[in-house]
């Protein structure tokens, strides 16, 4: 029980957490009439089993890093960053444009391009609520909430008007902008992996460096835990707080840039939210705010998820299980304080 | 005789570290036993251990003469063992009732019966003599009156033994006398208390045995009647300890700070900092004494640039430095011990070494265009924690884990090491033991013979009076008067802090 403490703790906590979500996941299946033996079983061959699927899992994973990262990234700073959905539409849309935009650019300047304007989309959108909150002292996540509603509503007004094709999407970006690879398509069975993950993985050594070695992140890091020391140090707070919303939503339109590039390739007239921001800060909680904890937490619900669908067409077990799995290891990690008390309760009777 | 408890050869331990072993420590009924250590020598550990928030890993617990596993508070509760936190436990906006019966609310018919309650506080705080408004929120009442709500507390829920953790650190001089009373009835109705504190002056007053622990370990315990402070304080410490303060006449050259016609407002818009004129120089230490309250701690803030000055200005060797940013005012020489080492003091998750480098982290060698050099800073951080003898298990433990003492210690450490041209210690020595005053006390005279001007406020006269070389006299928000400590008395300067002197020039009699 000592692994529950410490420095082990965002460790064990995570995997006890994962471990009892696949638990109350497979007594939900029984109580349902499926036999979670066999599910499961479908679920980790839905994962591991081919080429195809472990291209699909990592695919799924590359937006997951990114949004991830997003949150962790503002967390750190003691900020709550619910917008990263909103962030990441606006990353979509302005990485699909410019994608359509530009002829004729070369693939080395038209994706570093295009990704770098999903980034500034994002920053300009969480821009607004980190300057709301310095200045104002107005909650961010008041405001990135309604920060996201806008960035749907714009979005897809924005398409309707602009860059409207046939099917309720916007043209297919030009080639030269797309992150897609007939290589990897072809060594995973024709998955639509791309080299978005390459970016998810430089995005996280990106975070880990700027927050760990530069004094940017020591500032961030400071203002996070006690903006009152961080005033006395002469740390100019309203401007740390700005700076850790403008990169996380740099992070969340990276994330959304992920699909615009790579996954689709365009950008469709959205129903509704893609569900991807709001992972995460699921992702995050489950990384512990760090950068390879997120990876690895997206690596986790990537695979959940496309695991899921394997595991309805083989076992018949619907693939909103999953969805609960995920919410119930989610629910797990955000209790580890009662599983500390649990811990407590069964070390001290252990001892007497 | 029959000890109401008993701890025999307590120990416990820490990942790193033995914070209690073999102490005893016994509490005869009907006394006040004084538990006596340094900040972080393990009296809050050992009071924990008996209040069932930690278990020991060695040893025995005799309440009343029967062996006890306690196991959590509630046991505590059940053998009439109750706290008196340092911090106190209060719901702000409850009333005084309220958070007397909280947990333990009398009832009828579902509801809290309000009526009994009232009259069970009643009947408590006026057998103990505790006068409290059992109306009043606690948000509207003196520190010394949330006191008392906590102790009426621990009553109400049946305790007679009460354990006070540091119960004077938060009281005005008044308060304490009071207190002290208040304490003596409890004897007097037949409660035993343990007063945990560092302050031998309370001790040698109040206690009738007194426990010695040093570093983890029990040292002895000694009649009261049969010692004093000056043995208290060697069998605290370990050596000899210097009550006053070794120091030669100042010799003060030109003027470091000065402050003229200064009016800082507070967060109401009052002006709390009134039209203040003051100037220390280099090579002294001038206290400023004053009850809190009177404008000292927006006059740090305006110095530092925490807090915009309306009007005035505030001079550092001649620069006009009003109203400019904290970094600007820190890189022109200004070091600042803040009065909240909590608040303003430390990042306490960071560890001792970045907190080591708080000012300069942005600075070469600690950083270079943007990156950090952890192991400058760390190296750094090792020798100012051997050079100030802070106390940590490593310059990577998060500052949290330090005692108040040694996080201190470790504020100072970094705030001398920038070799300021003036020092604004607030309250320095608030809440630490004798041991450690000493050694601040001498570092902030040392700074002053390397010619250094050294501001000091502090809420406790004795430590104006030892300290400094010339006191102002702080009332609503002016300099009301500059005396010599050594042609002045306490009681002087309490009348003068208490506004003395308007008063008679304001009264036509």
């Amino acid at each position: 029980m000592k692994l529950l403490k410490g420095k082990w703790a965002s460790i064990t906590v995570p995997l006890l957490s994962v471990a009892l979500g696949l638990l109350v996941g497979g007594i939900i299946m029984l109580v349902s009439g499926y036999n979670p033996i066999v599910a499961y079983a479908a679920l980790f061959n839905g994962i591991f089993s081919n080429t195809y699927v472990l291209g699909e899992t990592v695919r799924q994973m590359t937006p997951l890093i990114l949004s991830g990262l997003a949150v962790a990234f503002a967390f750190r700073t003691g900020l709550f960053n619910i917008g990263v959905e909103g962030q990441l539409l606006v990353g979509w849309l302005a990485s699909v444009y410019v994608g359509l935009q530009f002829e004729g650019l070369s693939p080395i300047v038209h994706i570093p391009l295009a990704i770098i304007a999903a980034a500034l989309a994002g920053a300009i959108w969480a821009f607004v609520p980190g300057f709301l909150k310095a200045k104002y002292q107005v909650h961010e996540v008041i405001t990135t909430i309604m920060m996201n509603y806008v960035a749907l509503h714009v979005v897809n007004a924005i398409i309707r008007t602009y860059l409207l094709a046939p099917g309720e999407r916007t043209d297919q970006i030009n080639a030269s902008a797309s992150l897609q690879s007939p290589f990897l398509e072809s060594i995973t069975d024709f998955s639509r992996l791309h080299y978005g993950f390459v970016v998810a993985i430089i995005g996280a050594i990106i975070m880990w460096f700027l927050l760990w070695k530069t004094t940017t992140g020591y500032e961030l890091r400071s203002v996070g835990f006690n903006k009152y020391a961080s005033e006395y140090a002469g740390i100019n707070v309203q401007r740390n707080i700005v700076l850790s919303m403008v990169i996380s939503g740099a992070f969340a339109g990276i994330a959304g840039a992920m699909e615009g590039l790579g996954t689709y390739g365009y950008m469709t007239v959205m129903a509704d939210f893609t569900g991807v921001g709001f992972d995460g800060i699921a992702v995050a909680l489950l990384g512990a705010n760090g950068a390879l904890g997120v990876v690895l937490a997206s690596a986790l619900f990537g695979g959940l998820k496309i695991g899921a669908l394997n595991m309805q067409s083989v076992a018949q077990v619907p693939t909103q299980l999953v969805e609960i799995v995920i919410a119930m290891i989610i629910f797990f990690v955000a209790s580890s304080y009662l599983i500390h008390w649990i811990s407590n309760r069964v070390s001290k009777r252990g001892k007497i | 005789m029959e000890y109401v408890i008993e701890m025999r050869n307590i120990r416990k331990e820490f990942p790193g570290i033995v914070a209690n072993d073999n102490i005893t420590l016994q509490l005869r009924k009907g006394e006040i036993h004084a538990l006596l250590g340094e900040n972080g020598a393990g009296k809050s550990t050992l009071m924990n251990v008996l209040f069932g928030l930690y278990q020991p890993e060695k040893g025995e617990i005799h309440v009343r003469g029967n062996k006890v596993n306690i196991t959590d508070p509630n046991v505590a509760n059940e053998l009439g063992i109750g706290m008196v936190h340092q911090h106190f436990m209060l719901v702000e906006k409850f009333t005084v009732t309220e958070n007397i019966i909280l947990g333990n609310e009398p009832t009828a018919k579902g509801q809290v019966d309000v009526k009994k309650a009232a009259k069970d506080v009643a009947a408590i705080s006026k057998q103990y003599g505790l006068s409290v408004d059992p109306n009043a929120k606690i948000e509207d009442i003196s520190v010394g009156m949330q006191q008392r709500v906590e102790i009426l507390k621990t009553l109400y829920r049946g305790a007679d033994i009460l354990i006070f953790d540091e119960p004077t650190a938060v009281l005005t001089p008044q308060e304490i006398k009071e207190l002290i009373t208040i304490m003596k009835k409890l004897i007097s109705e037949g409660k035993s208390i343990i007063l945990i504190t560092h302050k031998l002056k309370e001790i040698m007053e109040v206690s009738d045995r007194c426990t010695v622990i040093r570093r983890g370990v029990g040292i002895g315990t000694v009649n009261v009647a049969e010692t004093n402070q000056d043995e208290l304080a060697s069998m605290m410490v370990g050596r000899e300890v210097n009550f006053s303060i070794q120091k030669t006449p100042s010799e003060p050259s030109n003027e470091t700070l000065e402050i003229s016609s200064l009016v800082v407002e507070d967060a109401r818009k009052v002006p709390v900092v009134n039209g203040m004129n003051l100037s220390v120089r280099a090579g002294e230490i001038v206290g400023i004494a004053g009850v809190d309250g009177n404008g000292q701690s927006e006059l740090i803030e305006a110095i530092t640039g925490l807090r915009k000055a309306k009007s005035g200005s505030i001079k550092l060797n001649g620069k006009d430095v009003t109203n400019w940013k904290p970094r600007r005012v820190t890189e022109s020489g200004i070091g600042h011990i803040p009065q909240d080492r909590h608040k303003h003091g430390l990042v306490l998750d960071f560890s001792i070494g970045e907190n080591m480098v708080l000012q300069t982290y942005y600075k070469r060698p600690f950083s270079r265009n943007g990156i950090l050099n952890f192991s400058t800073i760390m190296d750094k951080a090792k020798s100012l924690i051997k050079e100030y003898d802070v106390r940590t298990p490593s310059e990577m433990t998060p500052a949290r884990a330090l005692s108040g003492g040694n996080q201190q210690k470790a504020i100072i450490a970094r705030e001398i090491d920038r070799s300021p041209n003036l020092l604004i210690a607030a309250q320095p020595t608030r809440g630490l033991d004798v041991g450690a005053i000493e050694f601040i006390h001498s570092k902030l005279v040392e700074e002053r013979d390397k010619g250094k001007a050294v501001l000091l406020i502090s809420f406790e006269l004795e430590e104006i009076m030892n300290v400094s070389d010339r006191i102002a006299v702080i009332y609503e928000g002016k300099i009301v008067a500059i005396v010599k400590p050594e042609e002045t008395t306490e009681q002087e300067l309490g009348l003068l802090m208490a506004g003395a002197k308007r008063k008679k020039a304001g009264e036509t009699t």
